[in-house]
């Protein structure tokens, strides 16, 4: 047929070459941004640069890998108490902790993965949870990180850092995470790799049948949600510097399985752009609306339930749908 | 207390997380779905039973009363509103949905009834206890939920074995699609498992919170007790959920004996470890859920 004769098979298109140019440039300019804004804006934009690494992460394991956890924040927990424990207790460079701890949130997730990655569905979600209150519970034992009652990273940065340069620095590594994680996800995603991902989460058996290798795909993608959250810990805790060990707002909490989920949904799960667009709207949110309390989470909870079932694909698939727009390109598309 | 009697009020207290777990087992049975809301509903049953008897003279048990066909009720129309519609949009969404709610239960009780701690009045059986010897003592309260948990648990296997509705839970439990040609309408069946789910769910919360101190955000705790009591005992049989309950609890004690503060760590143990064990056994590429294995 004539049609498939003129049909061609592309991945890069001239929108999609000028906004990833565009979004390299931004993010080179907001690496000056120390030197131009205030404190105030460098503090919001690190909040938002630990929301972007939280929704991507999410949405690599949801999105990507069919895996619904409501236990990632044992990791952000992880890369929190690991930062404390090196930088407090073992007189790390505190920046230097960040790294060392994150490598530490991706050894852990190797075996965690073996583990997990046998549950399915409902299981998996559920267990990951028990997980992220397992470690929990044994930071809130250890009396020299605070026990129940938490603790703080205050000193550690203090000795080495004015509150000026923490900030400075602080907001560098948290954007350096975050355009890092993104360009190792849109790697990952384009690969070889990111197609076989996308054949398990589309048809399981299918793609065991030709041939697809299920679990290494899957526990690649827990491994990376894993160190990424755990990053995103790290950042949480230099920027918030105080931290609690137990309840739902602590930084091993549920709230944060909650405002990752959110930001995926709203976005649109299983989209690249998507989990991006949804903590922009996470993070105006919060600056503009409300940051805490029963009526910030029942909305949180009330949108994420209303999305999930009348726009699935959340705000940037049903862009995509409707436009055929596709600024970050994973997949392939057909045109004439 | 001693070893012994720790393992004795384990085995106790396994009867709580067994009728906790009935619900979550019967809803994945049937519907193939986690219900992460599980526990939050079994809290509102605990805070509407809270309500009854702060403002009327009723006891708890009575309240029982009225929060068990108040529970049916909900579940009912859960099913027919959020769930329906989650169990249409794909695999995932129901997770996705039933963590909305819990999140939205969860503040909407911190809103309403404070974030303060409650308890729910267990009447002069709280208190009272059997002393079979110096080292043995049997709280009665703790008696009467194992008691009530195999009761719920019988009942419920009558139910699925000997009522027309309990064919149609099995028929729509083994092939949805087949039990539909033969003429189940399943979204009424996936409606009463629900129904029954959501009041076993309440009776098993006012239970615990007549137990133990109860606040807006313990509906997770006992989503996650529920769910190690499912696994541990296998998904799907309703006895195994009983027998998973009773190495929960005795787990629980147990650790709670060594330091109180191990009580739900030793929990969260053995199930992590009951997983591990799977992972090694089942390598070969079987799931640690089976399909089909329902009731």
């Amino acid at each position: 047929m004539s049609v498939v004769a003129t049909t061609r098979v592309e991945r890069w298109s001239a929108v999609s070459v000028s906004f990833t140019g565009a979004l390299a440039a931004l993010i080179a300019l907001l690496a000056f941004a120390p030197l131009l804004l205030g404190q105030n804006s460098l503090d919001n934009l690190i909040q938002l640069y630990f929301l972007v690494i939280l929704a991507i992460m999410w949405n690599a394991l949801a999105g990507y890998g069919g895996l619904v956890s409501v236990g990632q924040q044992a990791f952000i927990g992880i890369g929190a108490y690991g930062v404390v424990f090196l930088s407090v207790q073992h007189s790390l460079n505190p920046y230097l902790a960040m790294l060392v701890a994150t490598a530490i949130g991706a050894a852990i997730s190797i075996p965690l993965a073996a583990v997990m990655l046998w549950l399915r569905g409902g299981a998996f979600a559920i267990g990951m949870w028990v997980v992220a209150e397992m470690f929990a519970i044994f930071v809130s034992l250890d009396a020299t990180l605070g026990g129940g009652t938490g603790t703080s990273a205050v000193l550690a940065f203090n000795l080495r850092y004015t509150p000026d340069q923490r900030l400075k620095y602080t907001y560098w590594a948290a954007l350096a995470a975050a355009a890092t994680l993104l360009v190792v996800l849109f790697v990952l995603l384009r690969s070889r790799l990111g197609a076989s991902l996308q054949a398990i989460r589309d048809d399981e058996e299918a793609a065991r049948s030709v041939g697809v290798r299920v679990l290494l795909g899957r526990g690649v993608l827990f491994v990376l949600a894993g160190a990424g959250c755990t990053a995103a810990g790290a950042i949480i805790l230099a920027w918030q510097l105080s931290i609690l060990p137990l309840g739902p707002d602590s930084i091993f909490g549920v709230d944060w399985s909650a405002k990752m989920i959110f930001m995926v949904l709203v976005g649109g799960l299983g989209t690249f752009e998507g989990p991006i667009l949804g903590a922009i709207v996470l993070y105006l949110l919060q600056t503009y609306v409300s940051n805490s309390g029963v009526w910030y989470f029942v909305m949180l909870g009330s949108i994420a339930i209303a999305v999930a079932l009348f726009l699935p694909r959340g705000v940037w698939g049903a862009v995509q749908e409707r436009f055929n727009l596709q600024l970050l390109p994973v997949g392939y598309r057909l045109r004439r | 207390m001693n070893w012994a009697n720790a393992v004795l009020h384990g085995i106790l207290l396994g009867g709580l997380y067994a009728l906790l777990a009935t619900g979550l087992s019967l809803m994945f049975g049937v519907m193939r779905i986690i219900n992460l809301a599980h526990g939050s509903l079994a809290l509102v049953g605990a805070y509407m039973a809270f309500l009854l008897t702060e403002h009327t003279s009723m006891s708890t048990y009575l309240s029982l009363v009225i929060v068990l066909p108040g529970a049916l009720v909900v579940g009912y129309v859960l099913q027919w509103t959020l769930l329906e519609r989650s169990l249409r949009a794909g695999e995932l969404v129901p997770l996705l949905t039933t963590f909305g709610l819990l999140i939205v239960i969860a503040n909407l009780l911190q809103e309403f009834f404070s974030p303060d701690v409650h308890s729910l009045p267990s009447g002069s059986i709280g208190t009272a206890s059997w002393r079979i010897s110096s080292h043995f003592t049997v709280p009665w309260l703790d008696a009467l939920i194992l008691g009530v948990a195999i009761g719920a648990l019988g009942s419920l296997q009558l139910l699925l074995r000997r009522t027309q509705i309990g064919r149609e839970l099995r028929a729509t439990a083994a092939d949805a699609d087949t039990a539909e040609l033969l003429g189940v309408d399943a979204r009424r069946v996936y409606a009463y498992a629900t129904a029954i789910a959501v009041a076993t769910a309440a009776l098993a919360g006012v239970f615990y919170a007549m137990r133990s101190a109860f606040d807006p955000f313990s509906g997770p705790t006992q989503l996650i007790y529920a769910f190690e009591a499912v696994v541990i005992g296998g998904l799907g049989s309703l006895w195994g959920t009983l027998l998973g309950g009773i190495v929960l609890g005795v787990a629980q004690t147990v650790g709670a004996q060594i330091d109180v503060q191990y009580f739900a760590l030793a929990g969260h143990v053995v199930f992590l470890a009951v997983l591990v064990l799977r992972a090694v056994l089942q390598a070969g590429g079987l799931r640690v859920l089976p399909r089909g294995a329902a009731a």
